[in-house]
């Protein structure tokens, strides 16, 4: 870039209105994608499935990126920023997509700063938060075992934006879910404590994995006119990967009963746990404190 | 910022060399020539992402593929393949996103291999076959077949699923102790 100084680079006026925060000029990441919705498909249930996976991305990335300056190693540091920045931009595309598909033409920033935690409607697996390094690992292997059979089936969408996604959010999952099924492994077949902190790891988890499985009403509206997946077909792949991983492992798959909702109503209906608001209080406070702030 | 030596500006065609075709081809090689950030030792051309440019009502459109869904360096490609084009003065200039089909790492050209290998950062070997169904999992390395970009050696052995950025993974040669850098199979 070529500034004498530090302060020079920092300070410089940037000339052409590209900015790196919320606000305006950021570039939109559907940029000249046609995202006409398909004919035969509901616009405003496209839009809200397109927030179920884009809100699952975007959570579960800022609680890897709240890692950042406290992994054990800085290799697994670099490894976690690397995953929530994947999650991160395919949230981007999703929660784009969803702003085109329900014609508000919201933008991503609008629905990641701009809504309240009734809206959001991730799995509530994906805010909870991390008692140790194992538990980043068991969620992260949870999370991407599930997603990956997710979005493999997405590819086949009759939205062809969504199809587009999930090819590439494929080739990005296969590295996370290999990633913590290499350190589950280390972890539960290590030394005796490492192996308790798997144990430990895997019982905080199971609660939330029932909720994976079972379809809104939309998605299996959507999932009947080829545009989404109904979870509940993901169940056998998950549990046939997870039971490679955990015989390596020398790890069981604790029985649990799932984690009920508040009056059957979980995550994708917009309910969820304690963590869920100071989570969203440290992603949206700058942006709601100063709306028309860019740097 | 690396520049193609043949650059051809639009002020420097003369009216009758300017046709659509002609407009294009030095469209092309301003884009193409554009590095990337992360990068720098490579172009556009080199990664494989430039995929189009048309001429839409005297307006450049440049279309490019992203390589992963969350890579920043995205941003300032288009950015920069945007500003240099309109320095050159080709505007309007619109740079479009083409996310089908999604970017492979064998889509790096044969020159942008050379380049890497020359900055001690491993190419990437063959993409792994992508069928319709379930994805492999990986629970161990395999023996690794990558080359150290130092000695040459294939005595190497992964050391970091994740370097400094998410393409990379990070090896040490058993041979020169060297370690680098490796582009993934994507």
């Amino acid at each position: 870039m070529g500034f004498d100084t530090a302060y020079e680079a920092i300070s410089e006026e940037h000339d052409t209105g590209h900015r790196w925060a919320f606000g305006t000029g950021f570039t939109d990441p559907l940029a000249g994608v046609d995202t006409a919705v398909p004919a035969g498909v509901d616009g405003i249930d496209l839009a809200a499935y397109c927030l179920m996976l884009g809100d699952d991305a975007l959570i579960m990335s800022h609680r890897l990126q709240q890692w950042l300056a406290r992994a054990p190693e800085l290799e697994e540091e670099a490894a976690l920023a690397n995953i929530a920045l994947d999650l991160l931009g395919q949230a981007r595309l999703l929660l784009s997509r969803a702003g085109k598909a329900d014609g508000t033409d919201r933008t991503e920033d609008d629905f990641a700063f701009d809504r309240g935690e009734r809206e959001f409607r991730n799995v509530r697996i994906t805010e909870i938060t991390d008692a140790d390094f194992a538990s980043v690992i068991a969620r992260l292997l949870v999370f991407s075992t599930w997603r990956l059979a997710l979005l493999a089936r997405l590819r086949a969408s009759a939205d062809p934006v969504l199809a587009a996604v999930a090819g590439q959010g494929v080739k990005e999952i296969t590295y996370h879910r290999d990633y913590a099924a290499q350190w589950l492994i280390r972890l539960g077949d290590g030394t005796e404590y490492s192996h308790a902190r798997a144990v430990a790891s895997l019982a905080a988890v199971t609660p939330y994995v029932t909720e994976l499985f079972t379809p809104t009403e939309t998605e299996a509206r959507l999932a009947a006119a080829g545009v989404a997946v109904n979870p509940a077909e993901l169940r056998g792949e998950f549990d046939e990967v997870l039971a490679q991983v955990l015989s390596e492992a020398a790890l069981e798959w604790p029985e649990s009963p799932g984690l009920a909702g508040v009056s059957g109503h979980t995550g994708r209906d917009g309910i969820h746990t304690e963590a869920m608001g100071y989570l969203l209080a440290e992603l949206q406070s700058v942006a709601r404190a100063l709306p028309e702030a860019t740097w | 910022m690396v520049t193609a030596p043949e650059t051809i500006t639009v002020e420097a065609m003369t009216p009758e060399a300017a046709t659509p075709a002609t407009i294009v081809v030095a469209a092309w090689r301003i884009a193409e020539s554009v590095a990337d950030p992360e990068l720098p030792m490579l172009t556009l051309a080199d990664l494989g992402i430039l995929r189009e440019i048309t001429l839409e009502d005297q307006r450049i459109v440049v279309s490019l593929t992203p390589t992963y869904s969350g890579c920043p360096a995205m941003h300032e490609m288009r950015r920069d393949v945007h500003e240099r084009l309109s320095a050159a003065g080709f505007g309007p200039v619109e740079v479009r996103t083409v996310l089908s089909p999604a970017w492979s790492t064998d889509w790096i050209s044969p020159e942008g291999r050379r380049k890497l290998a020359a900055a001690g950062i491993a190419p990437p070997q063959a993409a792994p076959a992508r069928s319709a169904g379930p994805i492999p999992l990986t629970l161990s390395s395999a023996p690794s077949a990558i080359s150290c970009p130092a000695c040459g050696s294939r005595n190497t052995q992964r050391t970091a699923a994740f370097s400094g950025t998410a393409c990379k993974d990070l090896f040490r040669c058993g041979d020169c102790a060297e370690p680098f850098e490796h582009i993934k199979e994507f």
